[in-house]
């Protein structure tokens, strides 16, 4: 029988203050990224036209460019889209004199007859061809936004439903240190913003959440089981308990979803990404993140279920020195 | 004993319901006639999951009443004039399975899964509606016709097609008839039999005289050769003068076939839409008539009082773009710039639907395309591929982290990864979802959470025993005590997936959609399924000591 991590007995309470600089290592220089420069929202969202193509033969992003500037469509992207001889050019509204209703129309059929000009029209292929108008663009970035509400909204009263009000707000801050990291972890790789991808984060925070309540569920027993036990091993103990079930739980899930970032295709690619990035950092934030600002929580204003732990605590309004950790022993 | 065999019972019969759920049915399609180049019905028989366009390839159109030259002055009813007239030209664009609905107020969506022309597809969605009415064959003249082009046709070597005898089909059809129409009908049954040997000639044997002059009905499976008859030119060529033919839209059913309507109409309408202000369904309470009033422009009233005065007791078919809509109604009298078609019986909607189509007719709708995908079919196929090379490496690596690590625990936990597919699939069947690209990441994502509830089981059992229960105890109590992590881990994510599928679109609701079936299926299978599995394993080795978990 293989044993991951039984009976761990991890200090990772200690580590707390290295794991807060490690995410507002990557938190801030990301965010301040992204309220420069925003995200790299997909046309759905800003509307404009995004036209994939595939050529018979590499022929690189220069010689696209040149065929387009050639036509007068300036200030498309063009890029490289997986395969080497598939290329993607986006022309957003507000660039290329791409303005109104319907002329997001007019652009895609601009690019088609400029590449028959400049590549020869047996020499590419359209695969794919999205216009989206303002009215549609900003519709979607409502119901993108009506997502991202309710799914807050639903969170947060299931939290409340599950927990009293000190595990909720823990859990409810691991949750926004998550959108915090994974919006970071968009910009530094420029991922590109579609509704399927706010799904994708979506989907992963309601996932990553269930880890924080894993182990949250693990504390509440254990507090009453060992009601002598500072809550700082409790915490500690409560996470090594739910150890294993994490690495193998992550492990399946990060299994379909890194076999979906390196097989499923260009365009699954950036819902993959994120779905990938959103497991690593739930179940960061859920050990170090949530536990640590629970034992803050609970000592500033402390609850019930604590309260043993708090009376039998020593120093305990203290600054939280890191002690050695004591193994609880399971009263059989 | 008797628990375990209920339980393999409903197992058994969820894996029965499921394989049902997706045994290859027959499903009515839109396919070209590879001979003829029409469209027509046919029936294929295929697994019943439908696919998204981003799989399948194909276009997806959403279209707005464009006010950008001027205010529409009410855009909801005129998207659903334009609605109403796509849907007559559903047939050219020969594919499929169309979709044209209207979404929200005033958004046409259309989309045509395996379309590769956009520019034409558009085309067909933007031109004008064109509505006109015309007075049909009173004289029977295409009739007198029919042996002469039957003639013609047998001298180019057309075959007649299968025996019928085709007048009297249409007594049996229509029993109660107007003693008008069939006395004209006898002639009718006359003039086949003036052709070689009594036999019915190549297109005489695919026309059943209708109810009403210059009405004729085609059984449904025979239109595409009517259709590729009558376009020869030698048949063109003795079609009488002052004559055309126009197919109805909408097929009728008698004696338990489809028919589609064919009518001879005069070529020159008597007035089109240009002259129509106004037309509104009502339906009478006391005698529980549907009528379909319209209003005409004060010189479209003096021509049609001229045209009407003319054709009393003669039969007017309504035509849009070409197809005729319904049955032509029968001029009672002259009519002026008020007129009124009566229904009868028919229901209040059918009175709506005319007075759409005359709407249509009068007030064609402008559209402006707000939103074109076009997914090429090689991409789809790609991304299929792709998807499911995915989807196996991802289970694959799955199987080997829980067989690795739990061993035979593991192995119940996977052979019920099985059940799990199954049950998925069966479920996006049964409720008609479409799978989309995003859906198939959804599935493949869904099996790593799957095996979630596995672990969390696995793992108390493990507990269990280690604290020194007996392997019996252990696994009731590992079950037992899970089953809150288990709900807990999932009603989330099912809640986020919820409403994803309320606000999303359509590839972001095959994801919301997938996962939620998918999440369902697993809390089934890892809880209910492998609990049986441990229950089978237990009962034929009741001595066993150690776990192999």
């Amino acid at each position: 029988m293989i044993r991951l991590f039984a009976n761990a007995n991890y200090d990772f309470i200690k580590w707390r203050r290295w794991a807060y600089g490690l995410t507002a290592a990557l938190i801030i220089p990301g965010f301040a990224l992204f309220l420069v420069h925003g995200l790299n929202y997909s046309i759905e969202f800003t509307g404009g036209t995004l036209i994939q193509v595939r050529t018979t033969a590499p022929v690189g992003t220069g010689k696209i460019r040149d065929a387009l500037d050639a036509a007068g469509i300036r200030d498309a992207e063009i890029q490289q889209f997986g395969a080497a001889n598939e290329y993607v050019v986006r022309a957003r509204i507000g660039a290329g004199g791409v303005t109104a209703e319907g002329t997001t129309q007019a652009t895609a059929a601009a690019v088609d007859s400029a590449l028959a000009h400049g590549l020869g029209a047996d020499q590419y292929r359209i695969m794919r061809t999205e216009a989206v108008g303002p009215k549609v663009g900003r519709e979607l970035q409502g119901k993108a936004f009506l997502a991202i509400f309710f799914s807050f909204i639903v969170t947060l009263v299931y939290l409340w439903y599950r927990f009293e009000w000190r595990f909720g707000l823990a859990a409810v801050l691991a949750t926004l240190h998550d959108i915090l990291t994974t919006i970071a972890f968009i910009r530094y790789l420029n991922l590109e913003v579609s509704l399927v991808v706010v799904g994708a984060v979506l989907t992963m925070i309601g996932y990553s959440l269930n880890d924080t309540i894993i182990i949250f569920d693990r504390v509440r027993e254990n507090l009453r089981k060992f009601r002598r036990q500072n809550l700082y091993e409790i915490l500690n103990l409560s996470i090594n308990e739910t150890l294993p079930r994490s690495v193998l739980t992550h492990g399946t899930t990060m299994a379909t979803t890194l076999a979906l970032v390196l097989l499923a295709g260009e365009v699954l690619r950036p819902f993959a990404l994120v779905m990938t990035f959103a497991i690593f950092t739930g179940t960061f934030s859920s050990i170090y993140i949530a536990a640590p600002i629970l034992m803050y929580i609970e000592k500033r204003w402390p609850g019930e279920d604590a309260r043993g732990a708090r009376v039998y605590r020593p120093a305990a309004a203290a600054a939280p020195e890191p002690r050695a950790p004591v193994q609880p022993q399971p009263t059989r | 004993m008797a628990k375990l065999r209920s339980r393999l019972f409903i197992i058994g019969g969820l894996v029965l319901l499921s394989i049902w759920a997706l045994i290859p049915a027959d499903t009515t399609q839109r396919v070209r006639d590879a001979t003829t180049g029409r469209m027509k019905d046919t029936t294929i028989r295929r697994v019943p999951i439908n696919l998204g366009l981003d799989l399948q390839g194909g276009i997806h159109l959403a279209l707005e009443v464009d006010q950008s030259k001027g205010p529409v002055p009410d855009p909801a009813e005129a998207i659903r004039r334009a609605e109403r007239v796509v849907r007559t030209r559903i047939d050219e664009f020969g594919v499929t399975e169309p979709v044209v609905q209207v979404v929200g107020n005033d958004r046409l969506i259309v989309e045509l899964a395996g379309e590769k022309d956009p520019a034409r597809a558009k085309g067909i969605i933007q031109r004008t509606a064109f509505l006109e009415f015309r007075i049909t064959d009173m004289n029977n003249l295409f009739r007198d016709a029919i042996p002469q082009i039957d003639r013609a046709l047998r001298a180019a070597g057309v075959k007649t097609p299968g025996q019928g005898g085709a007048a009297a089909n249409v007594t049996q059809l229509f029993g109660a008839d107007t003693g008008k129409t069939k006395g004209k009908k006898d002639k009718g049954k006359a003039a086949p039999d003036t052709t070689a040997s009594g036999l019915l000639g190549p297109l005489s044997a695919l026309l059943n005289q209708g109810q009403l002059p210059g009405e004729y009905l085609v059984p449904e499976e025979q239109v595409p050769v009517a259709e590729s008859l009558l376009a020869r030119p030698e048949v063109q060529r003795l079609i009488p003068r002052g004559l055309e033919l126009r197919w109805g839209t909408e097929p009728r059913s008698a004696a338990a076939r489809s028919y589609r309507p064919l009518y001879a109409v005069e070529d020159r309408p008597i007035i089109t839409g240009e002259e129509l202000e106004k037309a509104t369904a009502t339906r009478d309470q006391l005698t529980n008539q549907s009528v379909v009033n319209f209003t005409l422009s004060r010189r479209g009233g003096r021509v049609f009082e001229r045209e009407t005065g003319r054709h009393v007791g003669h039969y007017m078919a309504i035509i849009l773009d070409g197809r005729v809509v319904d049955q032509p109604p029968v001029i009672k009298s002259q009519i002026g710039q008020h007129g009124q078609i009566e229904l009868g019986a028919k229901p209040l909607q059918d009175a709506q639907d005319l007075a759409l189509v005359l709407r249509a007719g009068a007030l064609p709708a402008p559209l402006t395309i707000v939103e074109e995908r076009t997914i090429g079919p090689s991409l789809g196929k790609d991304s299929i591929n792709d998807g499911v090379r995915a989807g196996i490496v991802g289970v694959a690596l799955v199987i080997l982290i829980m067989v690795g690590y739990y061993r035979l625990s593991g192995l119940l936990a996977v052979s019920a990864l099985g059940l799990y597919v199954l049950f998925t699939l069966a479920g996006l069947a049964w409720f008609g979802f479409t799978l989309t690209l995003p859906g198939l990441a959804g599935l493949v994502l869904s099996v790593g959470i799957a095996v979630d509830a596995n672990v969390l089981i696995f793992e108390r059992i493990r507990e269990e025993l280690q604290h020194g229960k007996l392997v019996r105890t252990a696994v009731d109590e590992g079950f037992k005590h899970a089953m809150s992590a288990i709900i807990d881990s999932n009603v989330s994510t099912v809640l986020t997936a919820f409403i994803l599928y309320l606000v999303g679109t359509g590839p972001v609701q095959g994801f919301a959609i997938t996962l939620i079936i998918g999440i369902t299926a697993s809390m089934v299978t890892a809880v209910y399924v492998v609990r049986t599995f441990y229950m089978i394993w237990l009962a034929r080795r009741p001595d066993m000591v150690t776990l192999s978990v």
